[in-house]
């Protein structure tokens, strides 16, 4: 598994015990009140574990697992792969600071904005790699 | 592919399947009078999808691919998958009873079971983690 699959995959393990945690505290709070305060982290809740956990595990895998070229380098603009893990990244951060911290009206979409363009250098990563064993 | 693996990806499907004929319920107009606590089960429904199908199918494509750590022990402890299979659907079955039971009837006493399968779910995810992380790395060349 290559460098880059690596630090997808070990970022996703990372938001999913983040996304379990925040989860299980709200599941446990519907049952047994812990703190009213709680429900401020759904959307944190949500964000770690669409983006962050099954977002970001799907890509970590499709670099690594996708055809790869017969010459180096193997997997085509690795550069684009990189970009797209550092914004999704950061567009996940920026909507938690949004929705959860309230910490401006910007955050949000400048987050939504951030992994919109993360998904879309994937896909310009990912794109040429997309084909049958005739490389068509 | 390993028998856990199966399974996962097994389980999955009846789940996605489950997620599905819900979602066809929840649907359905008020004039179909449908009892109180089918109104509650709207994030079992999303949850149904978002744990029993997708991460379960997840989990297990991870726990079959993802590169071995010795010849000897390929997949890590066995028995700590099984442990995280069997909590993440203990634990969900539970929230799929559970969430209507407290929704619509909240003075019955019902919230542990919430509580317990928060924390069944918890432990799966964990231990799933600590299995799993070895595995992420370069290819096994022997050694
Ligand atoms: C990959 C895993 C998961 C994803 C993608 C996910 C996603 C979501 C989403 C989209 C919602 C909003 C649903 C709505 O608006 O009705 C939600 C709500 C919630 N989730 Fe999760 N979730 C995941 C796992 C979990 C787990 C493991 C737990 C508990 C152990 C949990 C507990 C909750 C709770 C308590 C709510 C609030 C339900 C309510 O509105 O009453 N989630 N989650």
């Amino acid at each position: 598994m290559p460098r880059l699959s690596q630090w997808f995959i070990r970022a996703a393990f990372i938001y999913l015990l983040s996304g379990f945690t925040v989860g299980a505290l709200l599941l446990a709070h519907k049952g047994l009140p812990l703190h009213p305060a709680l429900w401020s982290w759904l959307p944190a809740h949500i964000e770690f574990l669409l983006f962050g956990w099954v977002v970001q595990v799907t890509m970590g895998m499709a670099f690594w697992i996708l055809p790869r070229y017969w010459q180096q380098p193997r997997r085509p603009n690795p550069g684009y792969a990189t970009i797209a893990f550092v914004l999704l990244n950061l567009g996940i951060w920026l909507v938690v600071a949004g929705t959860t911290f309230r910490a401006g009206p910007w955050f949000l979409p400048a987050g939504r904005a951030a992994e919109g363009a993360a998904v879309a250098f994937f896909a310009l990563h990912a794109w040429r790699r997309i084909v049958s064993r005739e490389g068509t | 592919m390993p028998s856990l693996t199966r399974w996962y990806i097994k389980s999955a499907l009846i789940y996605l399947a489950a997620a599905l004929l819900l979602a066809v319920i929840l649907a359905l107009p008020p004039s179909a009078n449908l009892p109180l606590f089918i109104r509650y089960l709207n994030p079992a429904y999303f949850h149904l999808f978002l744990v029993g199908w997708v991460t379960q199918m997840i989990f297990g494509v991870i726990y079959w691919m993802f590169p071995i750590i010795t010849r000897a022990q390929p997949r890590g402890n066995a028995h700590l998958g099984w442990a995280s299979y069997g909590l993440l659907n203990v634990g969900l079955l539970l929230r799929v009873v559970g969430e209507p039971l407290v929704g619509a009837r909240p003075e019955a006493g019902f919230g542990w079971l919430l509580a317990v399968s928060a924390l069944l779910q918890w432990l799966a995810a964990v231990i799933f983690v600590i299995l799993a992380w070895p595995r992420v790395k370069e290819k096994y060349r022997g050694g």
